[in-house]
């Protein structure tokens, strides 16, 4: 036996854990009978349906035939400053406002391009403040924490 | 004249200045994103969702829609002029449409494009105004058991036509279901898979996931692929086709509205499966194949139509059953229900303002993008150039705003980012995102309508296939999963996709 197809494999693991943890937590809910389903009834068997799917999918990768494929390298440094730039926002919003929060969200972001360049994304995070302000709060008038709220000027 | 009366009323509510504006609205953004490679319709409508609350729920439906079927324009823009597919649904139109401008003839391929879809747009409203209606009157004798073999046939529909691995779609699709779960459950109120977060137990909102697995998701794989720049054809020359092309092109483009509206109509089957199809269709019946990915025009003027035609009539499904047929439409379902209308034949009834306000929205929009595109061709050229560094902070900023405003709860932004994370590694284990939302959108439907049939026949499954009407619906379903796994049509439909990646 040998592990051709990587991309389908791995995929087949996800599905068999997602799908055994789904039916493993539903069957914690009342399960009822066809007639009068519980809570559980539905998705215990979809997390089964789930499971026997990735089944397939997993020995379908082990065949002979299968093509091969290789799962490409994760790029973490820009999965860690993506994502990092995103929850570093919604945990700086409330304290220090929409404005500074938009401004680091650019710049941090920015950092994440191989070409990254500070004048550019410090001009980028000051247009998109600005543009933010003209087209969130002024125009649309959704409701943000705007400055810091140590300084009490919301 | 009952469709006339309507499409007056329709009229009157699109010709309101607001939604005009709106409408306006939409198709500029539409065509941007369009335009722009890297950045679909999907998360725009997703990133727009939160924000059309506070418009009148028919304002924000037009300026979706508008979104939706600009983005079809915009994105031959690009293929035409930079061999770069903004949507999917322009790889086709790369093939000709690039290479008619290479010919020298990229204003005539852009206005072909762009005239092409205008009369698939004008074709296919038609046909949605005078289909929707008896379509709903159908609808109206669906018991449960007929909507969840219904929903059976849409989901399988989706991934039959999608690319891909098909074991893995329907995987992805369960999964879908399964996260549609997650939250308080309507019968009994117990609240499930929420792991004692407060926040989980209204459930997972798409605009979260798609935002997650599409933009965040989309911009980390992009970034990835270190900047591969390409020309762009500066030179337009003559936006008018000449006599030979203009006979060339004509009849490709009433095939392939046709082809487009009737695709377009099959739930999952949507636009880029007929301007596949249609690209097929020309070639084999062209008296001179040679020609084709040459410059010819009609291979540029059927797929173009079809694609548009196909767009405007994936509204079908959703207006008259309430099931999404594509993403962009699972989305749209979303923009409904913020508004607390349920998508279904009822909405017709209930609101024939915002019924036909849509349809004759949809042909408006269409006349703005042709009047639109055509003189800002210079324009869009320009905005290719705006490099992605300083675009995808931008999208990150719209992203994390709209998520914000759904229910002003940071959480909201975490879990958009761990969805980034997971739709990241589907990427690279090549499970597609679109599915997972369709399943996620019809999940609570699904089970409340499976459990109401099973209460119904007091736990009998055969329900499902003693009424005939359900009957039909699975078989067919079932017939489309064995037509699909025939080795002979696996292979035809693996080669079919094959230029898409």
């Amino acid at each position: 036996m040998q592990l051709r197809n990587r991309q389908d494999f791995w995929s087949g693991v996800m599905f068999i854990a997602l799908g055994l943890g789904f039916a493993w937590q539903a069957s914690s809910y009342q399960m009822g009978t066809a007639a009068r389903m519980g809570p559980g009834y539905f998705p215990f068997w979809l997390g089964i349906v789930l499971a026997l799917l990735g089944a397939i999918v997993l020995l379908g990768s082990l065949s002979k035939k299968a093509h091969e494929t290789h799962v490409d390298k994760f790029d973490w440094r820009i999965v860690f400053l993506v994502v990092g730039s995103v929850v570093l926002y919604g945990v700086i919003l409330k304290l220090l406002g929409v404005y500074i929060s938009v401004f680091v969200l650019v710049v941090v972001s920015s950092l994440a391009s191989h070409e990254f360049n500070l004048k550019v994304a410090v001009a980028n995070g000051i247009f998109l403040v600005v543009f933010t302000y003209l087209a969130f709060i002024k125009g649309l008038g959704l409701i943000f924490p705007l400055w810091p709220s140590f300084l009490g000027m919301n | 004249m009952e469709l006339f009366d309507n499409l007056m009323m329709g009229f009157s509510v699109a010709f309101t200045p607001e939604n005009l504006l709106y409408a306006l609205l939409g198709c500029i953004l539409g065509t941007l994103i369009g335009v722009l490679p890297g950045i679909g319709p999907v998360p725009t409508i997703a990133m727009l969702l939160p924000i059309t609350y506070v418009l009148p729920p028919v304002a924000g439906l037009i300026m979706l829609a508008g979104i939706y079927y600009g983005a079809q324009y915009g994105g031959s823009t690009t293929a035409i002029l930079v061999a770069l597919p903004g949507e999917t649904s322009a790889v086709v139109t790369v093939l000709d449409g690039h290479q008619m401008a290479r010919n020298g003839r990229a204003g005539a391929a852009l206005a072909i494009a762009a005239l092409g879809s205008f009369f698939a747009g004008c074709v296919a409203t038609l046909l949605l105004a005078a289909f929707a209606p008896p379509l709903a009157e159908v609808a109206f004798k669906f018991g449960p058991a007929e909507y969840f073999s219904l929903m059976c046939l849409g989901l399988v529909g989706a991934v039959v036509l999608a690319s891909g691995s098909l074991p893995k779609a329907i995987a992805m699709i369960i999964l879908g279901l399964l996260l549609g779960m997650v939250g308080t459950d309507v019968n009994s109120g117990v609240a499930r898979f929420d792991f004692g977060v407060p926040e989980l137990q209204d459930g997972i909102d798409f605009a979260i996931v798609a935002m997650g697995v599409f933009g965040f998701a989309e911009i980390m794989t992009n970034l990835e692929q270190k900047e591969n720049r390409v020309d762009i054809t500066d030179k337009i020359g003559t936006l008018y086709p000449n006599k030979q092309e203009f006979k060339e092109a004509a009849p490709a483009v009433l095939r392939g509205t046709a082809l487009g509206s009737a695709l377009g109509i099959l739930p999952g089957g949507g636009a880029v499966l007929s301007s596949f199809a249609s690209y097929t269709l020309e070639k084999k019946i062209s008296k001179n194949p040679q020609r084709f990915g040459k410059g010819h025009p009609a291979g540029l003027a059927g797929p173009e139509s079809a694609n548009n035609a196909a767009a405007q009539t994936s509204f079908i499904p959703l207006l008259t059953l309430g099931i999404p047929g594509n993403a962009v439409m699972a989305l749209m379902v979303g923009a409904m229900t913020i508004h607390n209308i349920q998508p279904g034949p009822q909405v017709m009834t209930s609101h024939p303002e915002l019924f036909w306000g849509l349809i004759a929205s949809m042909w408006i929009g269409n006349l703005m993008l042709v009047v639109l595109n055509l003189p800002l061709i210079g324009l869009w050229v320009k905005l290719l150039k705006v490099p992605y560094r300083i675009l995808f902070p931008a999208i990150l900023v719209f992203c994390t705003i709209g998520v914000y405003s759904l229910n002003y709860n940071p959480f909201d932004i975490f879990t958009t980012a761990m969805f980034g994370i997971i739709g990241y590694v589907w990427s690279k284990l090549k499970c597609e995102g679109a599915p997972l939302l369709l399943g996620l959108v019809l999940g609570p439907m699904m089970e409340e309508n499976f459990r109401r049939a099973l209460l119904l026949s007091r736990g009998d499954f055969s329900t499902f296939v003693t009424r005939p009407l359900s009957a039909t619906l699975l078989a067919v379903a079932v017939f489309l999963v064995i037509l699909v796994a025939l080795p002979a049509i696996r292979k035809k439909r693996e080669e079919t996709f094959v230029e898409e990646d």
